[in-house]
Order: structure tokens, then C-alpha cells, then sequence
């Protein structure tokens, strides 16, 4: 940790197991991370390395078995169920490879959805979900059911609704996994100005283009990081180039 | 886009306001098919307490007015047959003497006594109506209108030689009226009209004021002319002859104490006296038998109720699992996820609170009618605020209690878990496993189904053994009355009450095997890739709702016993027969398996690679 201010996510020996005895699996071994605000990190590795898993204790979504994690300067490990709850409304946005998005909801309402859970009144989350969606460029299809958008909206839709609350990071597991080519470029482009308007953003992937336009490059096998690589940064168009790369296991 | 994060909170309560509405009720308007068998399950138990509560007092207006129109009697004063009946003797056998007539002279003459009509001969005889079969109470009467009790006419014109008048609830219940032709013992008569009495109570509570043993006829009130009525009791078939006589007082709110003055010292032979009060509560036994079976039946169907709420919350639940993980992931807390899953079975609850109510209200007139055999228009009798309150709170607690425990796991589960939309892990049962493998594979599938989730197992038999016992105490109660007439209303409210009991489970049983087919998805995919067959899985699902069906049959048995025991107004218990019982299970499980034909042979069907894929995404 360089900068306690500037450190947006600190994890130290970061556990995660399922099972017991001779069941128990690793999914996190003693993992070390530090996410500066608005940085952009990747993080990449085969399946079942432990990259949703890590992405799942940092928003809140789960809980580690040991370790230490802080988000936003909370310490996860020890928040209560109702205190993770309000973690994941106001500090994180999700960007889930499913979409995971409301069936009964129209895109609109989707994206107003985590708005009315903070506490906003209906007038200033219809707003903000306005803007949101134009922001991604759906404002034609607001009243849309999910049923009735292509992949790469409803991954626009899941993005406008991770940005509902203007959370301090935004953790995006495998965001273009669904996507055609075009739909996943067009959803790298949001995720890009996303960064360079100075969001943070952890984003899990498998794929390279994704992985090059972040600052930082983390690679995992069974549960551990083995290295990481930073970059330049770049863009969907122009990859960012290796500025540093140092092997960790 | 950055802005103060306390500024958020001030229109926390519409906004909070707004997303519980837009989700219950998209929620519900998607799923329409499921929230309206939540509506039916309570709806159907809320009516039927509705009917049961609405029918108390309903006789007490109409038998004023009828007292009021026939100039009814204060006092009925009998003199039975010596040795007085009831008793072994049948139509055809050593019957008692007749009655003295003469006994009755201190009574007409009595103080207080300020007008009579009668006495009048009364005789019981076996009555014969195209292929119907009743017991008849016959009393002579002259042609000239009585000064007091002269019933008054709905149909047809009064007594005449060979014309009787039949007693319009015993007319209703064997579909008589004015013009047919029946036969009282062996003589042929022309029903000449229909009436209403204040004087005794309507079929079948006729002898209230005694009667003479027609078994296993329950005898209604028929007129004729004093001839007709001694030719009809000097047939061999016939019984003995009584004597009733009416009696108005001078002050006919002293009735009971004047009618217990005489009754104190009543023996054999001599009159007993009937007071207008009495008769009225005979007239409301009909009603309280009615209403005894309707909160009985209510009471079974509220408890069904639970089940199917238990049973369709459960099985929404399995559906809803990535909504509640959405709903997390976005921020919702755990308290948010249960009050959205509470307002949604509390609005249901209130929905068919409302239905129940409204139908109870209209459903009562057809049962009371207006009360057994008594003058008054047919008007649905009022539906009291305790009564609505009652309704209200029971068919919400039923959404409430049913809803509680899944929406409190559903609260509790992991976010991951639940957006991943997995099946829960089942317990392992090591002992169940190991007796299985020596079963054949449809029988080891549905064992192993069966004790896969022991709530929905205890749902499954509980629901089976409610509607096994209301069948039964239905089979007890016509066992114990061996043969004799329960009267119309009180059929149609056990018809009533069976056909609620049966519906409502057979909705359970279908959603029971919805959701067991829904859960067993994964290990009915697995057992078909490594080799099942189709039939396999669909005889397996089936054994999987059988077994419990079994139990909740055999369960149902000291069930529906207990309910008659702990329901009846005294008297003897009679065990249905064997036969009847056996053909009760048999009923049971051959309902359970042409119910859950369809969802057993849809979930033997999905596609394995659809499934595998799915749950390992």
C-alpha cells in the first residue's frame, strides 16, 4: 500500500475455501491486492483460477474464509450482511457476464433499480436512469423489456445500471463473455471512458483486448496470482504496450 | 455525475414505496397463473369460514315472520304412544298403544292458556314418491283454517279427502310439488299443496317433538284431513297414533317456563309441552349442523391452504432464486428481499380474502334459504366486521405463515448462490442411499427423490392426510347416520366442503410435483446421461408423490375419525367399512397419479445437455 489515501481496494492474505477435509478446495490462497482509485486492473487466468471468486469478496458478494479486505475504506471480512448490502449499493457497480438483469423491469426501470434501494426519490432515480441510459446510448430502446435487446444492449443496460448509484469502482466479471465481436467493441469503448473519466474498474476476463486497455494486469492459477504485468493503458483501437512485468509466484 | 451521498436519503420512503410496488406487482402480473392458484388456495378456505360464520342467526328472522304469518303456537303440547318411542319397533312390527288423548284436557284448559288448536292425530308411515322412499309424520287436520298454527300456503290449496299438504322443506328435499302424486302407507294421495309451519321444525328436524322409529328414515311433515290421517294409520305399516296440540298463551314470552312447569313432571303417556323457543332452536339445528360442517371444513381448508401457500411459495422460490440474487447484487438487503416476498403473498392474501368474502356472502342464501322450511326472501344474511376481520386476518396469516420461512432462507441465501440459480444442496441421507441401491431404478429414483427435501415431504403428506381426513369424517358421519337423512343442507355442505378440500389438494399435488420436477432437474439429467430412460424418470417422479400420498391416505384415516369425534354433538361413532376406506386410499393414489402425470412427464423430458450446461454454468 503506497498511498492509504489513494488505495481504493486492499487485500491482505485473502482466503477463500469451500468444503472441508480431504473436499476442501482453495479458490483464494493468500492473495495480496492493492487498487489505486481510477485505476483500471485486469485480471485473467484459466477457468475456475479464482477470478469471479476474487471479484465476488470485493464487492461484497461473498465473504473470505481469512484475510483482510478493505473496499472504500470498510473492512468487507467484517461488515454485516445489511452492511454489505449498502457496500454494494454505494460503492460498487456490477457488470455480470449473464447480464443479470430484472425480466419484469424495462431497461429504464433496470437501471433505476439500485437508485431506489439507496433511497432516492422516484423523480431523481428516473433522472439519473434517463441520463444513464442515453449515456449508453439506448435512450430509443428505455422502455424496452430485457427479452427484447440483443446481447450487447442488455450488457449496456447492465452497465448504466452499475453506474446508477456512482459507485467508487466498478467490478465487471467476463463483460464481453456473451458478445458477439461488435457487441463486445462497443462495450470495451463504455468501459474505456469509463476509466478515462478516472473510474476505478476490476474487470475479469478472458479476453486480450479487454486485458490491454488496463493499467494493470494481474494473471492467476489455482487461486493465487503468479504475476502482473503493467501497462501503458490503451484503448479497444490502439492495446497498451508492457511498461513492467514482474513474476509473483 | 458525483454528488452528496446524504442528499440520496431524502426521498427514501416514496422511492423505497415505488420499487416495492413495481416488483410485487410485475412480479404477480408475470407469473399470473401462479398468483391465481394462491388466490384460489386461500380463497377457497376464506369462503368457506365465510359461509360458516354468515349462516349464524340466520333462522331467528324467518321463523318470527312465519310464526307471525301462521299464527304459530306458544306451546306445542304432545301425547305420545305407550310405552312412548324412540325404540327398536319398525313399520310392520309389535307397536306401542295409542296415546290418550284425554291427557291433554289440563293442558287445554290450563291458566294461561289463552287459545288452542287440536288436539290432532298424528300417525308415521312409510312415503313413497316415484322411486322415493321417506319417512312420513302425518298429521290429521280439519279443512276449516285452525285459529291457531294454520301453515300457510306457498303452493296449492290445504287439505282435502285424498289431497295432503307436504312441508316445503320436506317437499324441496324430495322434489314434491303441488299436483304429483305420492302414497302414504298403502294409500295413494295428490299432493294438494305445500306449506310452512311455525309449529314444528323442517325436515329432518321434525322430531323434535317426538317421533315414532321409522329406521332408517329420518320422517317429514305431511297434513291431511283427520280421516285420511286415521285410514293411514290403520295400515299395518303404520305406527301408533299421537296427539298434538297448540296452544296460544297469554303471555308468550312465558312459554319455557310454562312448557318446563309440565315437562318437570312428564312420564310416559303423558303430554309433553313444546315452547315456540325450542322449536325455533330445532328449526336452527338444520343451520347449526350446516354450520358445524362448514367451520369444521373450514378449519381442514384453511390448514390445506397453508400447505398450498407452503407449497407454491416454495415452488415460486425455486424460480425466483436469480431474481433474489439480482435483487442483492444491486444493494437489496436481506430485509428488503423478505418484505418484497411478504407484500407479495400479503396482497394475494388480502386478494382472496376479498374473493372468499364475496363469495361466502353470496353462497350463504343457497345453504340457509332462508332457514330450514321458514318464510322470508332469500337475502345473502349480512357478513358482520368481526366476521370480515376474521377472514381477512386468518386468509393473511395463511400468505403470511406460508411465506415466512422462504422468504427469511431466501433472504439468508448467498448472493453468489443465488445468482448462479442453483438447486440448494440437498442433505445427504447415507441410509436411504445404501436401501435404495438394492430397488429397482424407478423405485430408487423416487426414494431418493422423496427424502431429497424433507419440508416438502412433510408438505406433501400433510396436504394429503387433510383432505384424506375431511373425506373420511364425510364417510363417518353417513356411516353413523346409517341410512337416515342428514337433510339437503347439510349434504350440500359436506358436497361443498369435499369438493373444496379435493380441488385444493389436487392443486397442491400438482405444484408439488411441479417443483419436485423442477428441483430433480440436475440428478434426473445426470441418471439419464449415464443411462435412465425417460419412463424411468417419469415412473421415479411419480413413486416420489405416491409415497407420500400413501402416508397422508393412511394418516387421514385416524384423522378423519378424530375430526368427526372432536366436530359431533354427542352420540355414537360408526367406523366406515373396510371397503370404504380402501377404496378412499385407492382413490387417493389414483388421483395423485393422473395429476402428476403431466408435470413428472414434462420434467423426465428437458433436454440432458440443456440442464448439465446450465447448472454448471
Amino acid at each position: 500500500m503506497n498511498d492509504s489515501s489513494a488505495v481504493l481496494v486492499h487485500a491482505k492474505d485473502l482466503r477463500k475455501e469451500y468444503g472441508s477435509g480431504g473436499g476442501l478446495v482453495r479458490a483464494l490462497d493468500g492473495v495480496d491486492l492493492d487498487v489505486n482509485r481510477g485505476e483500471a486492473v485486469a485480471v485473467m487466468g484459466p477457468s475456475g483460477c479464482g477470478k469471479s471468486t476474487l471479484l465476488h469478496l470485493i464487492g461484497g458478494l461473498d465473504r473470505p474464509t481469512a484475510g483482510a479486505l478493505t473496499v472504500a475504506g470498510q473492512r468487507v471480512d467484517q461488515l454485516s450482511e445489511r452492511a454489505l448490502a449498502y457496500l454494494r449499493r454505494e460503492e460498487v457497480g456490477f457488470v455480470f457476464q449473464a447480464f443479470h438483469l430484472m425480466d419484469e423491469l424495462t431497461a429504464q426501470e433496470n437501471v433505476e433499480l439500485p437508485a431506489l434501494l439507496a433511497g432516492c426519490s422516484p423523480g431523481e432515480a428516473r433522472a439519473r436512469a434517463t441520463a444513464l441510459v442515453e449515456q449508453v446510448g439506448l435512450a430509443d430502446r428505455a422502455r424496452h423489456l430485457p427479452s427484447m435487446l440483443s446481447g450487447g444492449q442488455r450488457q449496456r443496460v447492465a452497465i448504466a445500471r452499475a453506474l446508477a448509484n456512482d459507485p467508487q469502482i466498478v467490478l465487471a466479471d467476463e463483460p464481453t463473455g456473451n458478445l458477439d465481436s461488435a457487441a463486445a467493441f462497443d462495450v470495451l469503448g463504455l468501459l474505456e471512458n469509463l476509466h478515462a473519466n478516472g473510474l476505478t474498474l476490476v474487470i475479469v476476463t478472458h479476453d486480450e483486448r479487454i486485458a490491454t486497455t488496463a493499467d494493470r494486469l494481474i494473471s492467476m492459477r489455482d487461486g493465487a496470482f503468479i504475476d502482473e504485468t503493467r501497462l501503458t493503458g490503451g484503448s479497444p483501437r490502439q492495446p497498451g504496450t508492457f511498461a513492467d512485468w514482474e513474476r509473483l509466484a | 455525475m458525483n454528488q452528496p451521498r446524504h442528499s440520496r436519503r431524502a426521498g427514501s420512503v416514496r422511492g423505497r414505496a415505488l420499487l416495492l410496488s413495481r416488483l410485487v406487482r410485475r412480479d404477480i402480473r408475470n407469473r399470473p397463473a401462479q398468483a391465481m392458484l394462491l388466490l384460489l388456495a386461500i380463497a377457497t378456505g376464506a369462503a368457506t369460514l365465510t359461509l360458516g360464520l354468515a349462516l349464524q342467526g340466520t333462522t331467528n328472522n324467518p321463523y318470527g315472520r312465519t310464526r307471525a304469518a301462521t299464527n304459530g303456537p306458544d306451546v306445542v303440547a304432545t301425547v305420545m304412544p305407550t310405552p312412548s318411542p324412540p325404540g327398536p319397533n319398525g313399520p310392520g312390527r309389535a307397536a306401542p298403544g295409542p296415546a290418550d288423548v284425554g291427557e291433554l284436557a289440563s293442558v287445554e284448559h290450563a291458566p294461561g292458556v289463552a287459545a288452542h288448536s287440536g288436539p290432532f292425530p298424528v300417525t308415521w308411515t312409510l312415503l313413497q314418491a316415484g322411486r322415493t322412499t321417506a319417512g312420513a309424520e302425518v298429521e290429521g287436520r280439519s279443512t276449516a283454517p285452525s285459529s291457531v298454527d294454520q301453515p300457510r300456503l306457498l303452493q296449492g290449496t290445504w287439505v282435502q279427502p285424498g289431497g295432503v299438504v307436504v312441508e316445503t322443506s320436506f317437499a324441496n328435499a324430495l322434489g314434491l310439488h303441488a299436483g304429483d302424486r305420492l302414497s302414504l302407507g298403502d294409500s295413494s294421495f295428490t299432493v294438494a299443496g305445500i306449506a310452512v309451519t311455525a309449529a314444528i321444525p323442517g325436515y329432518p328436524q321434525a322430531c323434535t317433538l317426538g317421533c315414532f322409529n321409522l329406521t332408517p328414515y329420518n320422517p317429514g311433515l305431511v297434513w291431511a284431513t283427520q280421516a285420511d290421517a286415521r285410514h293411514i294409520a290403520d295400515a299395518a305399516t303404520s305406527g301408533p297414533v299421537a296427539y298434538f296440540l297448540n296452544l296460544k298463551l297469554t303471555d308468550p314470552a312465558a312459554a319455557s317456563a310454562f312448557a318446563g312447569r309440565y315437562d318437570a313432571s312428564a312420564s310416559p303417556g303423558t303430554p309433553h309441552l313444546y315452547s315456540w323457543q325450542s322449536i325455533r332452536d330445532g328449526n336452527a339445528q338444520v343451520i347449526a349442523n350446516v354450520q358445524l360442517v362448514l367451520f369444521t371444513g373450514s378449519w381442514l381448508l384453511a390448514l390445506l391452504a397453508l400447505a398450498s401457500v407452503a407449497v407454491l411459495v416454495g415452488g415460486r422460490m425455486a424460480e425466483q432464486t436469480r431474481r433474489v440474487g439480482l435483487l442483492k447484487a444491486v444493494g437489496g438487503t436481506p430485509r428488503l428481499v423478505a418484505v418484497v416476498l411478504l407484500c407479495e403473498h400479503v396482497l394475494v392474501g388480502l386478494c382472496a380474502a376479498g374473493v372468499g368474502l364475496l363469495a361466502g356472502w353470496l353462497a350463504a342464501p343457497l345453504i340457509s334459504g332462508p332457514g330450514a322450511g321458514l318464510l322470508g326472501a332469500p337475502n345473502a344474511p349480512p357478513v358482520s366486521g368481526s366476521t370480515a376481520g376474521f377472514v381477512v386476518a386468518l386468509a393473511v396469516g395463511v400468505a403470511i405463515a406460508a411465506t415466512f420461512v422462504p422468504a427469511i432462507r431466501a433472504a439468508r441465501r448467498s448472493t453468489v448462490a443465488a445468482l448462479e440459480d442453483s438447486a440448494r444442496v440437498p442433505r445427504r441421507r447415507a441410509e436411504v442411499i445404501r436401501l435404495s441401491a438394492h430397488l429397482p431404478a424407478p423405485l430408487l429414483l423416487g426414494a431418493r427423490l422423496v427424502v431429497r427435501r424433507p419440508r416438502r415431504l412433510v408438505l406433501s403428506v400433510f396436504s394429503v392426510a387433510v383432505t384424506a381426513s375431511g373425506v373420511v369424517a364425510v364417510l363417518v358421519l353417513r356411516a353413523t347416520a346409517a341410512g337416515w337423512s342428514l337433510g339437503p343442507r347439510v349434504t350440500q355442505a359436506t358436497t361443498i366442503v369435499s369438493v373444496m378440500l379435493v380441488v385444493l389438494a389436487a392443486v397442491n399435488a400438482i405444484f408439488i410435483a411441479w417443483t419436485t420436477a423442477l428441483d430433480a432437474r440436475h440428478p434426473a439429467a445426470l441418471a439419464r446421461a449415464l443411462g435412465a430412460t425417460p419412463a424411468q424418470i417419469t415412473t421415479g417422479l411419480s413413486i416420489a408423490q405416491l409415497l407420500p400420498a400413501l402416508a397422508g391416505a393412511l394418516l387421514g384415516i385416524p384423522g378423519g375419525i378424530g375430526i368427526y369425534d372432536a366436530a359431533k354433538n354427542g352420540g355414537t361413532t360408526t367406523i366406515p367399512s373396510a371397503l370404504w376406506l380402501a377404496v378412499m386410499i385407492a382413490g387417493t393414489l389414483l388421483a395423485i397419479a393422473v395429476l402428476t402425470a403431466i408435470p413428472t412427464h414434462i420434467g423426465a423430458r428437458r433436454p440432458v445437455t440443456e440442464v448439465l450446461q446450465a447448472e454448471a454454468a
